[in-house]
């Protein structure tokens, strides 16, 4: 059968007996945990954040189940707390940590290699090359993770994730039978006295791992011309096969620890070992601190981004099959927000008012494209809240520009409540504008404690967002309809009025890639080219490019009605 | 092969089902998608790596032998990847981008000159799907064209249709597929 990456890994893990599955949504990661929570007879539940789903994971773990924990690479930062300390605990249970990378930024805000965290933590990490290593791997892991006491982690990454190969299982088991559980302070209360024996059990932890990792570790040596060897992991590995058909290859399956003797013996057959990873120099540092020697290809390999095979191509002065030229002047096709977006009119409204925006990661970073273009940065889950706290404390009172922080619900509820407790306790002023869609749209709408939606459909408990902020202590909160030009106007226009106060306003409508509801499209009447329906960037409306008017399109227009709140000439009918 | 286009025109579902032609014909296969943008009208692509052995799934510049564009645009966006004599099948569909509705960026004039300069088929894949039953299935028609043009048996191309559309549009897919295969088949020697 053909999985991708992401279902291969769930698969696995449901065939080796895992019974709980935690995670939060991240593109590349998501399907993962979707795919698992399609078992009836396991348990899989979104959790607020990364750390709290690593954390639910551990204690899960600790009880004695086998877990599956999921997130995007970004997500470690957030559970990077719990996972460096259950590196000291180890495990119950085997519990095995998807960390899906996104060389090329398709979809994150940066791209770092998660090969790093395992090193830092001293966790096992399982490199898979395609769904078929990816299931191998994971169906490994379980059993590593509770041999050698340690969290296990599988680093994909977007090539990976999201490439459907054939996949052959393997006879399903159940978790090994495990003896009931004790409480172990010893080896679950990390104070200074007990983390000081667990330090010591992980540094022989390491020890074994590496043994395991040279004597039996999933690495294999293709063999080739002995003139050129390379190094490689994941899919730069399937990248180079690719590429470089006449090289001896030696690709790692585990990439911490490195299996040192195993990378030894493999530089010492050829004449002259590279290392080829994807934006990234982990594998290069860690082989160059083994005393191996790695030579540099003739031209230099891209730093930042994907490999493909054409890359290595070029800089192993291989030929590189030519394309035709690009076809110069064709205009780009970003992405933009829906039409009949409920919240468009909120980032109009900011755009109109000057302000200045922080803004979060989800749909509404296509705030900041042109036309609308009304953000001043964006850089992590919640950083919206709080940078605008820190705006407000550079600039107080001496800008006249509002400062408004925009936040989706689930980003919200994933960081965004510990930076309002923040900017609350510290008695901090600014706009918080929550974005409340009813779901987590950009990954795919999955469920949040704001719509109280759980991902295997048992009935949750959807959290009351306005009375959790009142019980903050916000002074001002107000739920506003933002499909209301005038109420968005005015609730805007009160809250920056106000300088020395918090206000909150929660702009609530659900996603209309939910409900999908279209109701008759608009058309322009009488246009009298103003232009201003066309600063809302909504994809259905255009205009002719000889007279300058304005057409909606009736096949993309879902009858909305925010544009022809915008019209003065009341030009836009139905 | 490369399928390329615009979120929301069933690229996936017509890789699926290239991707179940190449299996139930014994083939190795690996297709890589780029989603999480797809559904707000960004452009899409899909990358169907086939053969005995297949490593990188990845296509690059000059790499891809068949290139199946369900966007005008984006097919003249797609075409330094394809090799060399490849393969080149359009929907004859344009699909205006933000830029241009907003009169920021206007379209080439030259795209359908471009085109046949690149020897495209170009299929009007959305008028046959609208005869067949459904606009929806303009991704099928593109696949009956390409399959008259390469490899794969017929009944091989249409287990996969079947097995991969929604159960109540099989025959309205069947007729879609045999559309563009005809269509191919009657407009090959233009190109």
């Amino acid at each position: 059968m053909l999985l991708s990456g992401n279902e291969a890994v769930a698969r696995a893990a449901l065939d080796a007996g895992a019974t709980v599955g935690t995670g939060y949504p991240g593109t590349p990661s998501t399907e993962t945990l979707e795919a698992f929570a399609t078992d009836a007879d396991v348990y899989a539940e979104w959790c607020t954040n990364e750390k709290v789903a690593l954390e639910v994971a551990l204690g899960a773990s600790a009880g004695g189940a086998r877990v599956l924990c999921t997130m995007k690479h970004v997500g470690v930062n957030v559970a990077a707390d719990p996972l460096f300390t259950a590196a000291y605990t180890g495990v119950g249970g085997g519990l095995v940590l998807l960390a899906a990378d996104d060389p090329g930024m398709h979809s994150s805000q940066n791209e770092q290699d998660s090969h790093y965290y395992a090193a830092a933590a001293h966790v096992l990490m399982l490199d898979p090359a395609d769904s078929q290593e990816a299931y191998d791997l994971t169906r490994a892991a379980y059993e590593l993770s509770e041999r050698f006491d340690v969290p296990v982690m599988i680093r994909s990454s977007v090539r990976i994730s999201h490439t459907k190969s054939p996949v052959q299982t393997s006879e399903p088991t159940r978790a090994p039978e495990r003896a009931p559980y004790e409480s172990d302070p010893s080896k679950w209360v990390m104070m200074p006295a007990f983390a000081k024996g667990r330090r010591r059990r992980q540094l022989e932890r390491i020890r074994q791992m590496r043994k395991w990792a040279n004597e039996e570790g999933p690495n294999r040596v293709i063999d080739g011309s002995k003139a050129v060897g390379i190094i490689c992991a994941g899919a730069a590995y399937q990248h180079v096969r690719e590429a470089l058909p006449d090289a001896s290859i030696l690709k790692l399956g585990v990439t911490y620890p490195l299996p040192d003797e195993v990378i030894r013996t493999f530089a010492e057959t050829v004449q002259e070992l590279f290392v080829v990873e994807e934006a990234s120099t982990y594998l290069h540092e860690a082989v160059r601190a083994l005393g191996v020697s790695v030579a540099e290809p003739p031209s230099e390999l891209p730093a930042f981004g994907e490999l493909s095979p054409n890359l290595i191509r070029a800089a192993f002065g291989q030929p590189v099959p030519q394309g035709a030229d690009e076809v110069e002047g064709l205009p780009a096709r970003p992405p933009a927000l829906c039409p009949g977006c409920p919240h468009r009119l909120v980032f109009k409204e900011l755009s109109r008012q000057k302000a200045i925006v922080c803004g979060d990661i989800g749909c509404y970073t296509l705030g900041a494209l042109p036309p609308l273009a009304a953000m001043d940065c964006c850089v992590d889950m919640g950083a919206s809240v709080s940078m605008a706290h820190g705006f407000e404390l550079a600039l107080g009172t001496t800008s006249d520009r509002p400062i408004v922080g925009i936040i989706g619900d689930s980003t919200f509820a994933h960081s965004g409540l510990s930076s309002l407790m923040t900017t609350v306790y510290n008695a901090g002023a600014g706009t918080i504008c929550i974005l409340d869609n009813r779901t987590t749209a950009m990954t795919g709408r999955q469920g949040n404690p704001f719509n109280g939606q759980q991902i295997q459909g048992r009935e949750g408990v959807e959290l009351d967002l306005e009375r959790i902020i009142s019980a903050l202590g916000v002074q001002q909160v107000s739920t506003v309809d933002p499909n209301d030009m005038e109420a968005v106007r005015a609730a805007l226009r009160e809250a920056a009025r106000e300088r020395e106060r918090l206000d909150v306003i929660i702009f609530k409508s659900p996603c209309v890639l939910l409900e999908r509801k279209i109701a008759d499209p608009y058309y322009v009447a009488s246009c009298t080219g103003c232009g201003v329906c066309l600063t809302l960037g909504c994809p259905a409306i255009g205009k002719y490019p000889d007279t300058g008017l304005a057409y909606i399109d009736p096949e993309m227009c879902i009858g909305c009605g925010q544009c022809a709140q915008y019209c003065r000439f009341n030009a836009i009918c139905r | 092969m490369l399928l390329c286009g615009v979120g929301g025109q069933g690229t996936i579902l017509a890789a699926n089902i290239v991707a179940d032609v190449a299996e139930r014909c014994g083939q190795d296969v690996k297709v890589s998608e780029i989603h999480g943008m797809a559904q707000r009208g960004g452009a899409v692509s899909t990358m169907i790596a086939l053969g005995d052995d297949v490593h990188s799934m990845v296509i690059g510049q000059g790499e891809a032998d068949v290139i199946i564009a369900f966007e005008k645009l984006e097919a003249l966006r797609s075409l330094p990847s394809l090799r060399s004599g490849g393969m080149l099948i359009v929907n004859d569909e344009l699909i205006k981008p933000a830029s241009v509705l907003t009169g920021k960026a206007s379209i080439p004039s030259d795209v359908d000159d471009e085109l046949g300069f690149a020897r495209a088929l170009i299929v009007p894949a959305e008028a046959e799907a609208r005869e067949a039953g459904s606009p929806k299935s303009a991704n099928v028609v593109l696949l009956g064209a390409a399959s008259a043009l390469f490899g794969f048996p017929e009944d091989a191309w249409l287990a996969a249709v079947r097995a991969n559309v929604p159960p109540k549009t099989v025959e309205m897919n069947e007729k879609a597929f045999a559309a563009g295969r005809q269509f191919a088949l009657e407009h090959e020697g233009e190109r």
